[in-house]
């Protein structure tokens, strides 16, 4: 019996200085990430990493990582920034993007946010540039990436009355639960082709219905509003059952005037701006 | 009414009875304030009973204290001193049982049959606390048992008809005793198609089908020790509800326990009784029948409960003392899915009631002294522990939703304590008591998470920071009685403090289609109910007897507001002849207006009504054979009319005519 436990002590000691040897920071940066594309050019290869499957039209959080091409070693003195372009037949334009951070001191792991307002088709699609220095040196890299519609509304863009362009996107929650989720959101204008800044001081007016279960809603929302400037907002999205929600926004701008979207009243079903989540 | 049998003396149990040839009763017994319903007694149902394959709910509404909340043809709502099931305990041999439906479809009492039970003890008020907490009092369900007497075989068919509805019933007991065993089995159907009002029309959704099976049997394995095991299974399916915008596919219920019983010989302890019980019960709503819903949804719930309790009763010279501790584990679980049109989206799914177990512990010591041959004194007290928990995740989490600081689980204490004196010369009698209890919150109250009530058509919220309601009550009884004629007034005053109702919440959306909107349990600061009584019955001659009941109830809040279910004014008058082997009885039974209802609980102004019935039987012999005839005419008249305890004023039967056979060999 002595000799079994001693034994067993041994093996979770060895077992314990094993993995704590390991470099365990890398792993954990990449947790719950799936890789959705590799970029080449001749010296480096860029991975992109995104939360639940690929790159899809809306919000995406994506994580990426630099190797280099002839050590096979991940660089983790990088500086990134990205663009990613969108190219119609008449036109081109950007979207709504975060600037590239380093998720932590030691690791090699970028992270950013890009919402892809509209999904690609069959002659228009979306490519993004990816510029960096690594030691003084820039380099760059250009792709095309997949941006499939997403199954449900997690974007939408509008006029608001202040006949400024909006772009509103769903962060949070990627996994809604029965109960009070806590809800992100982000607001964005559209200055140009090509910049697409946060706006501040708004406030997102949610009101989640089921239009399947006679559009009732829920009770103790809490709307979105910005904490920090510059930030995504936040709030409180409360679902009383699983199925299919639809979440009905109004924007307001600093001063309260609503700029676009509709209060749900017996007459009105729906805002014409909304998400829509199903669980 | 002649099955009513007001007993004088400490609660016998059927084998106390069969003791008590060896052993004595004291000479002075204190009374107990209680009323019993005779519903069958070994195989035999009550012949004395106008209709005697009545349902049980028909029974119990022959009380004075007991109202029924009808949602259709079956599974009644006993209500106790116009209090409904949150504030009443029913119990079946001293067993809680909890129902699994969140809209009432299933009070326990549908759960068994007559066939079933020997009677039923209703006691008001905190008299009721034995068994568990109670607020408007108590209603025991006693089992049918033979004993260790009238050795051999007993067997029993009964057979009956009802033309309204087109009532099927049929069922059959044996029985079988030893000296030192018995067995007891009995079975019982009912198949019932819709019934028509007494405008001829029919009321859609009211049919049922229902199968009971039970057994007893006990085992003397020495001539003061027997040990009886029980077991019930009903099972009901196809139960229209026209009140209700749901019926119910399935209602099923296994009850089974295990008892020992002790007679201590030359000891102050009468009798020792200790029981172990399980029971478990499963309910389906079902709107498939219906030819329009907004949107199909399944329904169903569950409850368990695990539970005993150990019973000592003895005498110490003038004492006649009872101690109790009980203590029970239920689990009650229910769903709600709904299946969107569009066949590819999500189903729809929320907990109604999340999972809450809840943990009851209580002792209990009832005294009563007996002062004199005249007068007693009675006191009992009960300490009770009452916990909580929310078992489900999902389900913790909507309840959330409104409390975002909620525990998952909360620990109530119920306090209870009574006092009765009685006293009773030459059939002259009064008492008084006066009596404290708490109850805690119902799952419904405590848990329920958008429950829709089709009464005042609002979703109920629970409301788990509830605090414990209170009642202090305050009764009064006069008697009396000659060797002709008997008179009996009885009243009690409850005043009700934490009284817990659902309010309105107007910025809350409801989530039934249809609804008017969200009530969330809260408590008013107190609501009062008084009932009176008076039960007469006059033995003319040896042949004609006269029964009269009159009932008055009131029921106001803080406010003075109407409370809701308040009865108006009801009497029962009955004229019996009974000479040998015939009986028959002619009876009126009538409400008054209902002027004090409550529109804030979805009540309306019920106008009053008087229905006359006629019953008459005849007994006769067949060889061995014994047999009881009976057939009657219920609603003579074929009058129109519902109560106000008629749910969404449905209107009761028209006239029916039934027949009901019983055969013992």
């Amino acid at each position: 019996m002595k000799f079994l436990r001693i034994l067993l002590l041994v093996i979770v000691t060895i077992f314990a200085s094993c993995t704590s040897n390991n470099d365990v920071p890398a792993l954990n940066e990449l947790n719950g990430l799936t890789k959705v594309k590799e970029i080449t050019n001749t010296t480096h290869t860029i991975e992109l990493y995104k939360h639940m499957g690929s790159l899809e039209q809306g919000f995406n959080e994506i994580s990426l990582k630099i190797k280099d091409n002839t050590t096979n070693q991940y660089i983790n003195n990088a500086t990134i920034s990205w663009m990613p372009v969108m190219h119609m037949a008449m036109m081109t334009h950007s979207c709504p993007k975060s600037p590239v951070t380093k998720l932590s001191v030691d690791g090699s792991v970028y992270e950013g946010y890009i919402v892809f307002q509209m999904a690609q088709n069959t002659t228009e699609y979306w490519d993004l540039k990816i510029d960096y220095t690594i030691g003084g040196k820039a380099y760059t890299m250009t792709s095309v990436i997949d941006v499939p519609a997403s199954a449900k509304q997690r974007v939408t863009t509008f006029t608001g009355s202040d006949s400024v362009r909006y772009i509103v996107a769903y962060a949070d929650p990627h996994h809604p639960k029965v109960g009070i989720n806590e809800m992100v959101v982000g607001v964005w204008k559209m200055q140009d082709m090509m910049n697409f800044p946060v706006v501040d001081n708004y406030k997102l007016k949610i009101d989640p219905r089921m239009p399947s279960m006679g559009n009732h809603s829920s009770p103790n929302n809490v709307d979105l509003t910005q904490i920090v400037a510059g930030d995504l907002y936040n709030g409180k999205l409360s679902l009383t059952m699983t199925g299919y929600w639809k979440i009905n926004l109004q924007l307001l701008n600093a001063t309260g005037t609503v700029l676009k979207g509709e209060a749900i009243t017996d007459a009105v079903s729906a805002s014409s701006i909304y998400f829509e989540i199903e669980f | 009414m002649k099955n009513f049998i007001l007993f004088t003396g400490l609660c016998f149990s059927i084998f106390q009875i069969s003791f008590a040839q060896e052993k004595p009763i004291d000479t002075i017994t204190p009374k107990d304030l209680k009323e019993v319903i005779v519903i069958g007694k070994k195989s035999q149902l009550f012949q004395n009973q106008a209709k005697p394959l009545a349902t049980i709910d028909e029974y119990l509404q022959q009380s004075t204290k007991v109202d029924m909340i009808r949602r259709g043809s079956y599974a009644w709502e006993p209500m106790i001193n116009t209090m409904t099931t949150e504030r009443t305990l029913i119990t079946i041999d001293g067993m809680r049982i909890f129902s699994a439906c969140t809209d009432k479809m299933d009070p326990i009492t549908s759960y068994v049959e007559v066939s079933n039970l020997s009677e039923a003890t209703i006691k008001s008020g905190q008299q009721g606390s034995c068994h568990g907490a109670t607020i408007g009092g108590s209603i025991d369900l006693q089992r049918n048992r033979s004993g260790f007497s009238n050795l051999g075989w007993d067997t029993s068919v009964n057979a009956g008809f009802e033309t309204n509805s087109k009532q099927k019933i049929i069922g059959s007991a044996i029985n079988y005793v030893e000296r030192s065993f018995y067995i007891d089995t009995d079975f019982m159907f009912r198949e019932a198609d819709n019934y028509t009002d007494g405008k001829g029309q029919e009321v859609l959704f009211s049919q049922f089908r229902k199968f009971n099976i039970s057994s007893t049997s006990g085992f003397a394995f020495d001539t003061n020790k027997v040990l009886e095991g029980s077991v019930i299974y009903d099972k009901a399916t196809n139960v229209g509800y026209p009140a209700l915008p749901m019926d119910v596919s399935l209602a099923e219920a296994l009850i089974t326990s295990l008892k020992f019983e002790y007679v201590p010989e030359s000891s102050k302890i009468e009798n020792w009784e200790t029981k172990i019980y399980y029971n478990t019960i499963t309910h389906k709503m079902d709107d498939t029948k219906r030819p329009s819903v907004p949107i199909h949804m399944d329904m169903p719930g569950w409850s368990d409960t695990f539970g005993f309790y150990s019973k000592v009763k003895g005498v110490l010279s003038s004492h006649h003392f009872i101690a109790d501790l009980n203590s029970f584990y239920n689990r009650s679980v229910a769903e709600m899915t709904m299946y969107p049109a569009d066949s590819n989206e999500k189903l729809m799914f929320m907990y109604t009631w999340p999972d809450v177990k809840t943990f009851y512990t209580a002792l209990f010591f009832e005294d009563n002294i007996a002062l004199n041959c005249h007068s007693s004194l009675k006191f009992s007290t009960s300490l009770a522990n009452h916990y909580n928990q929310v078992a489900s995740p999902l389900g913790l989490e909507s309840l959330r939703i409104f409390y975002p600081n909620m525990k998952d689980s909360k620990n109530r204490v119920l306090p209870s304590i009574s006092s009765n004196y009685s006293y009773d010369e030459n059939g002259f009698s009064y008492g008084f008591g006066l009596a404290f209890g708490e109850r805690a919150p119902s799952v419904s109250e405590g848990y329920g998470f958008y429950l829709f009530n089709s009464f005042d058509q609002f979703d109920y919220i629970g409301n788990p920071e509830l605090r414990n309601e209170n009642s202090l009550e305050g009764s009064v009884t006069i008697g009396y009685k000659t060797h002709k004629w008997s008179a009996k007034m009885s009243s009690s005053y409850f005043y009700i403090s934490n009284y817990i109702v659902g309010k309105p919440e107007e910025i809350l959306v409801p989530m039934t289609i249809g609804a008017s909107g969200v009530k969330i349990y809260t408590a008013l600061d107190y609501a009062t109910i008084f009932n009176a009584d008076l039960n007469l019955e006059c033995q003319f001659s040896e042949v004609l007897k006269w029964k009269g009941q009159l009932v008055y109830s009131y029921g106001k809040d803080f406010e003075d507001q109407n409370l809701p279910f308040i009865s108006p004014l009801r009497y029962f008058s009955s004229l019996n002849y009974k000479k040998g082997k015939f009986t028959s009885e002619i009876a009126v039974q009538g409400n008054a207006t209902q002027t004090q209802y409550s529109p804030f609980y979805g009540e309306d102004r019920t106008l009053g009504f008087a229905v006359l019935n006629f019953d008459s039987g005849y007994s006769f012999a067949f060889e061995k054979v014994k047999c009881n005839v009976k057939i009657g005419i219920e609603n003579i008249f074929d009058t129109y009319y519902s109560t106000f305890s008629d749910w969404n004023n449905i209107p009761r039967k028209g006239r029916n005519l039934f027949l009901n056979l019983a055969f013992n060999y």
